[in-house]
């Protein structure tokens, strides 16, 4: 589905990803672990086509096509949707009127024919169950208020209307308490099938008790330093990840 | 925003003015320049009643006096008032009777603007009193509002046909001695609209006026009137565009509301005149006196404005709170782009007790223009209990524009509650960029933020006007942010 060779990324000058080679083949679930300042939250935005990265070297392609030359929003309509580690309020915007926008775009990206309002209402209703969303939120402001369970719970929600072929998770776990975390990982793991694909970016194991990973990959300094499967997370949550670091080649 | 971005933001906003265009029709027009003898002349050849030339020349001879104002934020060329042709009508043929008379020319005019007078106002409930240049030329659904007593007429008609009410109400609420632009308006002014809704009758559509500038270098003197007897309820629109031009226009109109007790006037108006080109070359100078006056225990007038156009605003609807427990409202959205200037806001002057007012202000600014809210909330001292709420916010679109906020507040009344909130925000890359990886463009993602920003003041629209105004928004904005 996706594949990334050798990319690069620079931001004000700054080497934040040193040569990331990384393939996710449909139906598959990866997990970027690593400690904070590694680059993967960086790895997440370019992916999704944030323009303050400069990319140096490399290239990533998405079913077949130069994902790099796409523009954001063709991005996130040829399938690729990106859960926001810090969603974003917009006020006086509703959530129900943002949806019906961007499924409606969306669609006509793939040549279907946009949602009149009651069709969308429909598949609305069907996704809001998946996140187990309460009614009202539908009509707030996008994210406004909302509190940081809500927020991730939002993105979640956001994904199953969007029905993304490969969905990045940037640290979606994190600011939830147990119980939400139960609930968005039990959305992700509804909205799995064999044909689309997760890359999960979190910092701590737990969330990988939810969401199983079919590979684990630890990012330090910009570089996949050490792939492996879930047994992975499980000896990083032991050792934590001054081994990792301790067993990277100096200079890196 | 790196440079790549910043110029789809320019361009987006670089957009030329939509509804561009001049008709052509012969329009009567009397030599440029301004004294008592040009006075004389609109007077005469508007067939007009003694009383009305004595107010004029009142009116003129007390401009005389004044200097032009200077205390706005905004910067234009000295005006030069004797360049300026004081009268232009289309030349009358005969008296119109149904719109089927109305000039082809000037029907595809209202038509290109999306105003079909006849069947589209039928439909949606409006009757329309169409301005165009200076003269009204078609009046529509006269019969129904005739029915329940309601006048709504061009202010020539009511001039003639109701000369007791024009002298009871004309002046009562802006004096001709109330400011340059207001002396000047009454000296000269070419048309408007009349509309008196009587005791107890509810106006069961909303009434709707469009002005349209055409001939060349004409002022255009607006007057509109409108009285609110006891009890008595009016919803008032009043849209416009104008056709692209180079050289400047001046705009100086007076609108007056009187609402008796109990009385309900609720005053929408988008504004969309041509702003000038993206340069700051050509566009109108909007400089207008509006005014309500709740006369009336519990009275409410409610102004709600959406100014998205002219190069210059300078602009504040107002209401005097007179009555004891009378409601003054004041809902504006307006955009500058480009190099345009606006100084808007409001003054609710608070008189009778338990008066209460609420100000919601919100501009926006994009290009390298500049936008300033300007309000006075002043209680005076037997205003009990008076209360305001003010909000006023400014969202900057780009770094090359500004926004400013110029609050005046005087209480005399110990018992007053005043507040005041002031935002500024801009549109943040953050949230463009968050719409963008939902798939929506940049273009749509702004246009939905700014909606956003701005849905407190649109919801006090009319419907048909609501969309209106959001179509409008997207047109000014597109080129512009950062």
């Amino acid at each position: 589905m996706i594949e990334i060779k050798n990319l690069c990324v620079k931001i004000e000058g700054k080497e934040i990803l040193k040569g990331i080679n990384l393939t996710v083949n449909k139906g598959e679930v990866h997990a970027i672990m690593g400690p904070n300042g590694s680059g993967k939250s960086t790895l997440a935005q370019v992916l999704a086509g944030r323009s303050e990265y400069e990319i140096t070297k490399g290239e990533v392609i998405y079913e077949g096509i130069n994902l790099l030359e796409l523009s954001p929003e063709d991005r996130a309509r040829a399938g690729i949707f990106l859960a926001f580690q810090y969603p974003i309020e917009i006020p006086g915007v509703s959530n129900v009127n943002l949806l019906k926008t961007a499924v409606n775009e969306i669609r006509k990206y793939r040549g279907e024919e946009e949602y009149d309002a009651i069709e969308f209402l429909t598949m609305i209703k069907k996704k809001m169950g998946v996140v187990e969303m309460n009614d009202s939120l539908l009509n707030r402001s996008v994210n406004e208020g909302f509190s940081g369970g809500e927020k991730k719970r939002n993105e979640i929600f956001q994904m199953a209307a969007l029905d993304p072929k490969l969905a990045i998770l940037d640290e979606t776990d994190s600011g939830l308490d147990i119980d939400a975390l139960r609930v968005v990982a039990g959305g992700v793991n509804k909205l799995k099938t064999p044909d689309n694909a997760v890359i999960l970016v979190t910092h701590y194991q737990r969330l990988l008790d939810y969401i199983v990973p079919d590979f684990v990959h630890v990012l330090y300094k910009g570089r996949i330093v050490k792939s492996g499967t879930k047994e992975l997370a499980l000896e990083l949550e032991e050792r934590g990840y001054d081994w990792v670091k301790d067993e990277c080649p100096v200079g890196a | 925003m790196n440079n790549a971005e910043m110029t789809d933001l320019e361009q987006l906003t670089n957009q030329e003015y939509k509804y561009g265009f001049v008709t052509d029709i012969e329009s009567d027009e009397i030599p440029k320049g301004l004294n008592e003898d040009v006075i004389r002349l609109i007077s005469k050849k508007k067939e007009e009643p003694d009383f009305m030339l004595e107010w004029r020349l009142k009116a003129y001879r007390h401009w005389l006096t004044l200097t032009e104002p200077a205390w706005a934020n905004v910067k234009y060329p000295p005006i030069d008032y004797q360049s300026i042709i004081y009268y232009s009508a289309p030349k009358k043929t005969k008296k119109l009777d149904s719109l089927n008379q109305v000039d082809p020319e000037l029907r595809k005019t209202f038509e290109k603007l999306g105003i079909s007078l006849d069947e589209q106002k039928r439909l949606s409930n409006v009757a329309v009193d169409a301005v165009f240049d200076s003269v009204s030329v078609a009046t529509s659904f006269k019969g129904k509002l005739n029915e329940l007593g309601i006048i709504f007429c061009s202010f020539s008609d009511a001039v003639k046909e109701h000369p007791d009410l024009i002298k009871k109400y004309m002046g009562s609420v802006v004096p001709y001695t109330d400011n340059f632009f207001a002396a000047l308006n009454s000296a000269v002014f070419s048309d408007g609209s009349f509309c008196y809704i009587p005791k107890g009758v509810r106006c069961p559509m909303e009434l709707s006026t469009y002005f349209r500038i055409n001939a060349s270098s004409t002022g255009q003197f607006e007057r509109t009137l409108i009285v609110a007897e006891d009890a008595a309820y009016v919803s008032y629109l009043e849209g416009c565009t104008a056709p692209m031009r180079d050289e400047n226009q001046l705009h100086a109109a007076i609108v007056e509301i009187v609402a008796m007790e109990n009385a309900q006037v609720k005053y929408s108006t988008v504004q969309n005149w041509y702003p000038g080109d993206k340069n700051g070359k050509g566009g109108i100078f909007n400089f207008v006196t509006k005014r309500g006056a709740c006369r009336g225990a519990n009275a409410k007038i409610s102004w709600t404005q959406v100014e998205t156009g002219s190069a210059i605003t300078w602009k504040y609807p107002s209401v005097i709170l007179q009555g004891d427990n009378s409601i003054g409202e004041f809902y504006s959205v307006a955009v500058t782009n480009n190099y345009q200037q606006a100084d808007t806001g409001t003054k609710m002057i608070h008189i009778g007790k338990n008066t209460r007012s609420t100000i919601v202000s919100k501009g926006i600014s994009a290009g390298k223009s500049n936008n300033s809210y300007r309000g006075q909330v002043k209680v005076s001292k037997g205003a009990e209990n008076a209360r305001n709420y003010s909000q006023c916010d400014s969202l900057l679109l780009g770094d090359k524009c500004g926004a400013h906020t110029f609050p005046y507040i005087e209480v005399n009344n110990p018992t007053a509650q005043v507040e005041h909130e002031a935002t500024t925000s801009k549109i943040g890359e953050d949230q463009i960029f968050y719409l963008n990886q939902r798939g929506i463009s940049t273009e749509d993602a702004v246009n939905l933020i700014v909606n956003g920003y701005c849905k407190e003041v649109f919801k006090n629209l009319p419907m048909e006007f609501a969309v209106e105004a959001q179509k409008l928004l997207s047109v000014s904005l597109e080129g512009s942010v950062g």
